[in-house]
């Protein structure tokens, strides 16, 4: 018996949602993933950010930061923060396909042409930054 | 008792029900309506409807041709009072339906397109794809929420109609989340609860189609009428039954026998073309394409499987492209159930029970002989369909009449006294039968499941396509036996809460009292006409039988039967000329 | 191939517990068998008592979603053969409170249906007399996918977000709305976008993608989300740069 229950009334029940659901299916893990990594990027605009500020202060200064950046806890560091921001960044920009509705003459541009644009568009900013950086 | 009081009360949330909804609260917008269902609306059975609904907009096409189709096709067994009306209306019901967002499919200039359809002289079938109903009744359902004065009762099974002083005001209803029994009385009650194919074993109808509706308003007083008349579509998917459209065949698709042979060409339906030919062979009419499959099957010309013998079904020829514009739907069907892609192979089919052209009784209002009593849809009969329906003028039938009960309704409605306090004894009754019967019982000994599949395999050999008095008087012997098995039907489930078991027991009681009418009213009319085949009459009597069956049910319960007459207007009795 | 396999179903008698507990039955395999028909096969020969919906049996009605092994699908849709050699595991729909055994209760959905207007909305409506709206095939093609939703509750189910916040109007809903704003008759997108604009709308949603998985009639709701927060971002920044712009 339910002491609970009253005739005539519902008594649902309602799961709770436990606190890992998303480690329960794949595609939740790769989402809370995606989510998480989102974070990373942040970091490295940041550090983007440091470092210009470091080369406008100063040779001094510039070299702190890349001896600190060369050690090799920090250099292990970065690495894994490269493997996440491209994780999200892959995860990313697979989904633009599904928010762009691009119309040429009529036609719906097919997912696989956006989604070839928008990488081209990654690999040239790429490109372009790391031109200004290291320079030519 | 928990009592609710409206002004007019729809038991159905179809494409009938929601069609008289908007009726009733565009003729009085004061009045409260309530439309009742056992499902929510949008799973109500016209979502499976595939090929389309037929009404006149092309040129070359007149209103005395779409009559004359819909007469012929019907064995001069329709009222045409009734059809001259429902060709007049159909039109203009279904351009108010896209102006409610229906999304018909397009000629490329934007206007509406349309299609041809099995026993018809000129195209005039409209169509979303092939999901017609599926939208039709999207679009109906969305546009009721723009309605505030309809009120729903959603998941509330009806289990009888409340008359009193022989007027009826009301039902007791059930609601299926709780157990709860309730009186929801109304100054007028409009039936549009569907058919009852599930009295078959074999049947494109979905699990739901168990004819309540005629069942209670037969239990109520009313005549249902031309119950004999069973519609056997000729393509559907063996073991499913699931059905694929006559757009197949519209559009291009074959009958072929084991031997690739298209063997309609030899039951007096035209010469094979390799273009569909409107009236003509794989075009014509649903009863005479499942009475030569029949026959093909006798001679030995079918391909036997598990699941009974098959013909093929061939769209090949139609080409990947044609097939996804036209009817993806059917490819999607083939491939989920029956794991082959019509692109690249024939489609095995069979004949399958799909629709019932008798019904309760109603004038062109929809109204009953019973006062404050209206139906509409497929539960009704006009009657537009007479002895065979054409495919495609159900869907229209729904929105012409549904609209038509749902606005004489209404001025019923304004017009009377609150409901009788009486009424609400009789739910309470009601209330204590339910309890009585099914759920406080415990010395049942009989499962809903064995009397259900019992009495539809007793239906199929006693009342299938061909019939004849022995077959008849088999079955209805069986189906009596199975009435008295029923009072000692025990339910293995007494919860309150969801109790599927006890509405399966009450659809099962309705079923019961359908088939007793479909046998009593099959054995009385001794000819053959339209989807009513009687070997030991094989021949149309319009001496004898150019009439209605009624049948009421007498103070024993059982069936008694009168004959009314047609009426005939405009196109005396003549020859169904297909293909010549 | 194995000539039965075991269903274990979740059962929930809210009469006799307060927990749902799981029943195991011994259910026979036959090649054309879609996961209802062994439901249907429990129900009629070994325990008449389980409770679940369903109707058309064509993938069309939208009654039947269930859980199977843990993913939402449409039972009537869905071969046995595909999930042997079993155990099957039948649970509710995830997201729903449930009713009993395999019932779930989606009224929230459907007041969130009413909510976004799901139909055609006009200043001026064109009488009937006058006949239909043109609308050419590219204009219809534009919405239909949208059109095809059956309402199963498989996106759902399927939405971590509905689970967390169960304010989200959600997947079905969005997509629904963006039928009728994408459709050349209406005239409503501006009424829309009042609900859909606010943080329950589509805002809520992170895109998971999982709703698109799911659907069974290839609605793709997460695209019409997308979409829709693009028209909505655009629409904002019209409005601030442009005030004097209506609409
Ligand atoms: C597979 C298939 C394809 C078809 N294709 C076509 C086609 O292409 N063209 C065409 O013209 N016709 C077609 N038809 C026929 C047509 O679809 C039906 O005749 C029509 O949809 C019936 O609509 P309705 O509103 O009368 O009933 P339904 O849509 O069956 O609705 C019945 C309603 O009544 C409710 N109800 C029933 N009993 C109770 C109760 N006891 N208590 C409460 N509520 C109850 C149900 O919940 C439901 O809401 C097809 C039929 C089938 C089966
Ligand atoms: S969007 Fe797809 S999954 Fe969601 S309710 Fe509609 S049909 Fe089902
Ligand atoms: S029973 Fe209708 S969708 Fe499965």
């Amino acid at each position: 018996m339910n002491p609970d229950y009253r005739p005539y009334h519902p008594k649902w029940f309602r799961r709770r949602v436990p606190i890992f659901w998303w480690l329960r299916q794949a595609a939740y893990v790769k989402f809370i993933s995606r989510e998480l990594t989102c974070l990373l990027v942040a970091y490295v605009a940041i550090l983007l950010l440091v470092f210009v500020a470091a080369v406008d202060r100063g040779e001094a200064s510039y070299l702190a930061l890349v001896g600190w950046l060369s050690q090799p806890m920090v250099v292990a560091f970065h690495v894994a923060v490269l493997l996440g921001t491209l994780f999200h960044t892959v995860t990313w920009l697979n989904l633009a396909p599904m928010a762009l509705v691009v119309k040429v003459g009529g036609r719906r541009v097919p997912a696989r042409a956006i989604l070839l644009g928008h990488y081209f568009a990654w690999v040239a900013c790429t490109i372009a930054v790391a031109w200004a950086l290291v320079g030519p | 008792m928990d009592t609710r009081v409206h002004d007019v009360l729809l038991v159905g949330g179809g494409g009938a029900g929601l069609r008289a909804a908007i009726a009733v609260a565009e003729t009085n917008p004061g009045l409260s309506v309530a439309v009742v269902s056992k499902v929510y609306p949008m799973r109500s059975h016209t979502v499976s409807a595939e090929g389309g609904a037929a009404a006149v907009v092309r040129d070359e096409d007149s209103l005395e041709a779409h009559a004359y189709d819909t007469i012929s096709g019907g064995d001069w067994l329709c009222d045409q009072d009734a059809v001259e009306a429902f060709v007049r209306e159909a039109t203009r019901e279904m351009v108010q339906l896209e102006h409610w967002g229906c999304p018909w499919s397009r000629q490329p200039d934007g206007r509406i397109a349309t299609r041809p359809f099995g026993g018809m002289k000129i195209e005039r079938t409209w169509y979303a794809a092939d999901k017609t109903g599926f939208h039709m009744l999207h679009a109906l359902f969305q546009t009721t929420l723009r309605y505030p004065p309809i009120k729903r009762y959603d998941e509330f099974f009806v289990t009888r109609l409340l008359v009193d002083d022989g007027r009826c005001q009301g039902v007791v209803a059930l609601e299926v989340a709780t157990g709860k029994v309730q009186a929801l009385l109304a100054k007028a009650v409009i039936l549009c609860s569907g058919g009852g194919g599930k009295v078959f074993p074999f049947t494109t109808n979905a699990n739901i189609k168990t004819g309540d509706g005629m069942a209670m308003a037969y239990q109520s007083g009313a005549p249902l009428k031309d119950m004999e008349f069973v519609q056997y579509h000729p393509t559907g998917l063996p073991f499913t039954g699931i059905l694929i459209t006559e757009a197949a065949r519209a559009e291009g698709g074959w009958l072929l026998n084991k031997d690739g042979y298209r063997y309609l060409q030899d039951y007096d339906l035209g010469t094979p073309s390799p273009t569909p030919v409107k009236r003509s062979m794989e075009l014509g009419p649903r009863d005479r394409l499942s009475q030569a499959f029949v026959a093909e099957s006798k001679a030995g010309r079918a391909i036997p499987t598990p699941y009974g013998d098959v013909v093929h079904l061939d769209v090949r020829h139609l080409g990947e492209a044609v097939i996804d514009k036209k009817i993806p739907f059917v490819r999607e069907l083939c491939l989920k159930y029956q794991k082959l892609d019509p692109v690249k192979e024939m489609i095995p089919v069979r004949p399958v029970v799909h629709y019932m052209m008798g019904g309760v009784a109603t004038d062109l209002d929809g109204a009953t002989p019973v006062a404050g009593l209206f139906a509409a849809g497929e539960v009704a009969c006009v009657s537009i369909n007479g002895a065979n329906r054409l495919g495609s003028n159900s869907l229209t039938e729904l929105l012409v009449f549904g609209a038509r009960a749902g606005r004489a309704a209404a001025r019923f409605a304004g017009a009377q006294p609150d409901p009788s306090s009486a009424l609400v004894a009789q739910a309470a009754d009601e209330e204590r039968r339910l309890h009585r019967d099914f759920l406080g019982r415990t010395d049942g000994t009989e499962r809903v499941a064995d009397i259900r599949s019992e009495m539809q395999q007793a239906m199929e050999a006693g009342a299938g396509i061909y019939r004849d008095e022995e077959s008849i008087q088999v079955a209805a012997t069986k189906v009596a036996a199975l009435r008295q098995r029923f009072r000692r039907v025990a339910l293995q489930d007494s919860s309150r809460t969801f109790n599927t078991e006890l509405v399966s027991a009450l659809e099962l009681s309705n079923l019961l009292d359908l088939a007793e009418v479909i046998l009593a009213s099959a054995a009385a009319r001794r000819e053959s006409r339209g989807a009513h085949q009687r070997t030991d009459f094989p021949e149309r009597d319009d001496e004898g039988f150019l009439a209605h069956t009624m049948a009421r049910q007498g103070e024993d319960g059982r069936p008694r039967i009168e004959f009314d007459p047609v009426t005939i207007t405009t196109w005396p009795p003549g020859e169904r000329v297909y293909g010549r | 191939m194995s000539d039965t396999v075991t269903m274990e179903v979740l059962r929930y008698r809210p009469e006799e517990e307060t927990e749902p507990t799981y029943e195991s039955f011994e259910v026979p395999v036959q090649p054309e068998w879609m996961i209802l028909d062994g439901l249907n096969h429990i129900k009629d020969q070994l325990d008449g008592s389980l409770s679940y919906r369903w109707a058309c049996r064509m993938g069309v009605c939208g009654s039947c979603g269930m859980l199977v092994n843990g993913r939402p699908v449409l039972t009537c849709a869905t071969y046995m053969e595909s999930l042997l050699p079993g155990p099957i595991r039948v649970e509710p729909l995830r997201g729903f409170p449930v009713i009993r055994d395999l019932v779930g209760d989606i009224t929230d959905f459907m007041g969130k249906l009413a909510a976004v207007k799901p139909y055609i909305v006009r200043e001026e409506e064109k009488p009937v007399e006058e006949g239909e709206y043109l609308q050419t095939p590219e204009e219809l093609a534009e919405y239909k996918q949208y059109s095809m939703c059956i309402n199963c509750m498989l996106c759902y189910s399927a939405c971590p977000i509905y689970r967390i916040e169960p304010d989200f109007i959600g997947p079905a809903a969005i997509a629904l709305a963006q039928r009728y704003n994408l459709d050349s008759r209406d005239e409503g997108a501006q009424e829309r976008m009042d609900v859909l604009s606010q943080h329950a709308g589509i805002w809520g949603c992170t895109l998971v993608g999982e709703c698109s998985e799911v659907c069974p009639k290839d609605v793709d709701p997460a695209g019409a989300i997308q979409r829709y927060k693009v028209s909505a971002t655009v629409d904002f920044f019209k409005s601030v740069l442009m005030p004097w712009r209506k609409e």
